[in-house]
């Protein structure tokens, strides 16, 4: 993905807002913020941003590309819509940051490590598989995300909240043999192919 | 009144053995006193949440929910889309909306859905659970099922994020919606009028990935709770179900509180106030049991 960070940099010339609006999904909104801040005043995770939302627009507009898409900030949003229901300018906030979050994963730049961004990459990959989430196969490998030792210690930290979970029965080591899934795995999988390839192909030629 | 169907989406969490499980029982419990059929979406998918974004691209997460609802639209063609899951139900209504604002993306989206033999005419309503109770039976016929009225219980509305944003339930303010309340005096119980942390997150989905953060904000939608001399917790979220339920001892363990705050969804308050027993109201199901229902239902 490295060559498309080079390919997106040397296409845009430092025209970072121009990047953003045709790359990152409701992109074109970024231009509306009129810097009052109300989101991140709104935000629960608004002391643990590196750069608050207000902040990350302003740095678009003033280029600030690195700084921006190598953040930690747009993980921390926990999606509650808050900003998005209070911004005076209606500019779809939430999404604008799943977008940036989105684009730089792409572009490689995504901080390595982010847990936030490594478990929503688990998320992903868990659901595609069979169509639907397998929630114990999910909670495993988000204990052993950061290595095995780790995840000895954090599944011992965990296990009271396990058994909780499996003694009200809404949890059950059954699912590690595979577990709740689409009945047309086929079907399923050949539509998200086809939505990928339609979407790399528009990535392609956007802006051109 | 006339039996109510619907085209029934109920989402990863609410299956045989998952994490809100109890939360199905309890609306399949509530449906049968209420005359609601659901009638579920035949091989729905998962939504994505609000957490798909790091894998998938806009096109394929929409292509998630466009094929429920195309599904959808082929087995139950005069049935409005339900939810009980927030975020089912958020995903779900968010695609529909993306797909009608933009011509072209509906036709990408449909040439994927080709793939799997489908298209989409994006022309259903998509509901909460909630609003079919609210809309199409009304807190007067609620109320009217009442057999065990759940007096002397003070009971905090936990709303949360995303049944409230950014869509919201019609007629309600984001910042102090009052449903879950008329709800809780509905079924006899008092609800909890000034209770501040009724629209606050929970963290979501980063309860998982940033505990700490995550857990701080739980710590105050309980510790509110208890301030305004609750009971209990109810919510219309699984999310904020589980969130605000099963990480109580961890945050004991760090903050020295005592919290044992029994959080139950809407559903188990209708069917233990209907006359429901502990098991039909899914009360088995509560990590932290909830003795004041468990007592009224054994009555």
């Amino acid at each position: 993905m490295s060559n498309y960070n080079q390919e997106m940099i040397e296409k845009y010339r430092g025209n970072f807002l121009k990047e953003v609006q045709d790359n990152v999904e409701e992109g074109d909104w970024v231009k509306m913020c009129m810097q009052c801040g109300v989101c991140s005043g709104s935000c629960p995770l608004g002391p643990h941003w590196e750069h608050p939302p207000q902040e990350i627009f302003m740095m678009i507009r003033a280029g600030k590309r690195d700084e921006v898409l190598q953040s930690s900030s747009m993980w921390m949003c926990t999606s509650c819509y808050n900003c998005i229901a209070r911004c005076p300018r209606g500019l779809p906030i939430t999404h604008i940051m799943h977008g940036l979050a989105t684009y730089s994963k792409r572009l490689g730049l995504a901080p390595k490590n982010q847990p936030t961004a490594k478990f929503a990459q688990l998320f992903w990959d868990n659901l595609t598989r069979t169509g639907r989430v397998n929630e114990l196969k999910l909670g495993l490998s988000l204990y052993f995300m950061n290595g095995f030792s780790e995840g000895i210690k954090t599944a011992l930290k965990m296990k009271d909240i396990g058994l909780g979970m499996l003694k009200t029965k809404r949890m059950t080591p059954m699912e590690i043999l595979g577990g709740h899934g689409c009945k047309d795995k086929k079907g399923f999988h050949a539509m998200l192919k086809k939505a990928q390839e339609i979407e790399e192909a528009r990535i392609g030629k956007s802006g051109s | 009144m006339a039996k109510k169907s619907y085209s029934f989406y109920p989402g990863c969490s609410s299956q045989k053995a998952a994490s809100s499980s109890n939360y199905q029982v309890s609306v399949d419990t509530m449906c049968k006193e209420l005359d609601i059929e659901l009638n579920e979406i035949p091989d729905w998918n998962c939504c994505s949440a609000s957490i798909g974004y790091a894998g998938g691209g806009e096109l394929p997460r929409l292509a998630l929910s466009a094929r429920n609802m195309a599904l959808s639209e082929e087995a139950h063609p005069d049935q409005d889309i339900v939810a009980t899951c927030a975020a089912c139900w958020l995903a779900t209504k968010e695609t529909q909306e993306r797909l009608n604002d933009n011509a072209d993306l509906l036709a990408e989206t449909n040439t994927a859905l080709a793939e799997a033999g489908l298209k989409l005419k994006n022309e259903k309503k998509v509901r909460h659970m909630v609003e079919v109770l609210i809309e199409d039976i009304g807190y007067e016929e609620l109320g009217k099922h009442v057999k065990k009225p759940l007096e002397g219980l003070k009971i905090a509305g936990y709303v949360g994020c995303q049944t409230n944003r950014p869509f919201g339930i019609a007629g309600e303010s984001f910042e102090n919606p009052k449903y879950l309340d008329k709800m809780i005096e509905t079924v006899g119980a008092e609800a909890c009028d000034n209770y501040e942390k009724k629209v606050s997150c929970c963290g979501g989905a980063l309860a998982f990935s940033e505990p700490e953060k995550s857990q701080a904000l739980i710590k105050e939608i309980i510790e509110s709770a208890y301030d305004n001399g609750a009971d209990m917790i109810v919510t219309p979220c699984p999310v904020c179900q589980m969130n605000t339920e099963v990480y109580q001892e961890q945050i004991n363990a760090k903050y020295g509180t005592k919290f044992k705050m029994p959080v139950v969804y809407y559903s188990t308050l209708l069917s233990v106030a209907y006359g429901k027993s502990a098991k039909e109201a899914a009360l088995d199901g509560q990590v932290i049991r909830a003795k004041q229902l468990e007592e009224i239902a054994g009555k």
